[in-house]
């Protein structure tokens, strides 16, 4: 069974880290499992653990009164789920749930935050890949608002 | 520039807001014979022509099929046509999907809402010569599930070895597929694995964007076609209504190969 650290090597968000540094944020995950349905993130609530993929796919959601939940992502193996952890107020945005069985690795959120602050190179590598996920789906996003297939004057 | 009458002989509802008619010449069971990509001109009881794409099978001639989505006066009258009433028809006209020139490859088709249905005669073809051709995909957006065009061809084209992948803007709980933008699936179809050429057609914005994406995982411009869409009013290439740069529109596309079309698409003039 290969260690976290090897694992978190090939996935987009961590590769090219140094082995130190992968060691470091492998002290802080822990492989897990999921069933359909289950509730990972809840909006409002301390952005404590967030996750990453490694099988199954989890659903980004609002919920809407009288509307329930109104789904606006889905994540897929070797994506990461949840950035709030790492800004301030460190409270999740969304919900996030299962879609299917998953298999995660669960990140203690204050553990990686802690060791970003000892070691600030750390901090600055896991900010350049989240903030990079972070332009990709927000571009995505952009795209979404823009309503291309519903919007007959964005249709040409 | 007269058209010749063709008889709605089936239609069917794809959509809150899009129709599948099935037409044939009078007194007739003979339809078109046209190359994927195709257009005709069509119009209903005096409201006008529009360009529309034939979304039927290019090897089957006995029906002219039209996936049209009613979004003003003349596409309103042709979606409110009935069985029996008949139709004018010009064409086909214009520059077809290059499935020969992509034989041997991995193929990727990238369709966005109504943009599915100027490809379906280029999927078809496609499978028609399955073994000529490596992996086949299919990345689909639409805005919602319930826009979702040609589920049953979906599920059979899957079944005939393409890869196929949907994804909508949002949905509802009822819904377990993909949600997100449709660049979200070229990396989950491991587009970068292969040596793709590629088929788009769908909003320009969505096909600029598709594009680029598509060509970050290796996909040559030189072999990545898109279906350009301008405001196309003859279809035979005399009132310059469609020209786009140096080319018309009508006559030129509206197939164009990303090398040639790129550059006049990034000039916001045209």
């Amino acid at each position: 069974m290969r260690r976290l650290e090897q694992v978190l090597a090939e996935i987009p968000t961590f590769s090219g880290l140094e082995d130190s540094q992968l060691k470091l944020i492998a002290g802080c995950g822990q492989n897990t499992r999921v069933g359909a349905g289950a509730l990972l993130l809840r909006e409002g609530e301390a952005a404590d653990t967030f996750y990453l993929i490694r099988r199954g796919r989890i659903a980004l959601e609002v919920h809407a009164p009288g509307a329930g939940a109104l789904r606006i992502e889905t994540l897929g193996a070797d994506e990461v789920v949840g950035w709030s952890w790492l800004f301030a107020p460190y409270r999740w945005q969304l919900d996030a749930r299962a879609l299917e069985p998953c298999s995660l690795v669960a990140f203690d959120a204050a553990c990686l935050r802690g060791k970003a602050e000892e070691d600030h190179e750390l901090g600055y590598q896991l900010m350049v890949r989240f903030a990079a996920n972070l332009v990709e789906r927000l571009q995505a996003t952009r795209f979404q608002l823009l309503d291309v297939y519903g919007n007959a004057r964005a249709t040409l | 520039m007269v058209g010749r009458p063709f008889v709605v002989r089936s239609k069917r509802q794809d959509t809150a807001d899009t129709w599948t008619l099935e037409l044939s010449a009078p007194g007739s069971e003979s339809g078109l014979t046209f190359a994927p990509g195709q257009f005709t001109m069509l119009a209903a009881g005096g409201t006008g022509e529009v360009p529309i794409s034939i979304s039927g099978d290019p090897s089957n001639s006995s029906m002219l099929v039209h996936t049209v989505r009613s979004v003003g006066l003349a596409t309103a009258a042709i979606c409110g046509a009935e069985p029996g009433q008949a139709l004018a028809v010009r064409g086909p006209f214009g520059r077809a999907w290059p499935v020969e020139r992509l034989e041997g490859l991995d193929v990727v088709a990238c369709a966005g809402g109504i943009g599915l249905a100027p490809l379906r005669p280029a999927i078809l073809a496609l499978l028609a010569r399955r073994e000529r051709y490596g992996r086949l995909v299919l990345l689909y957006g639409a805005r919602t599930p319930d826009q979702l065009l040609f589920a049953d061809d979906l599920a059979n084209w899957s079944a005939q070895g393409f890869e196929v992948h949907t994804t909508v803007d949002s949905s509802g709980p009822e819904w377990l597929g993909h949600v997100g933008v449709i660049t979200r699936l070229i990396g989950r179809a491991g587009i970068a694995k292969g040596h793709f050429g590629a088929m788009l057609c769908g909003p320009e914005i969505m096909m600029r964007v598709t594009a680029g994406a598509l060509a970050d995982e290796g996909v040559e411009d030189e072999l990545l076609y898109v279906s350009a869409e301008r405001n196309m009013q003859c279809g035979i290439g005399h009132c310059g209504h469609c020209q786009l740069g140096p080319t018309l529109v009508c006559r030129d596309g509206p197939v164009y190969s990303w090398a040639a079309l790129r550059r006049w698409l990034e000039v916001r003039e045209l």
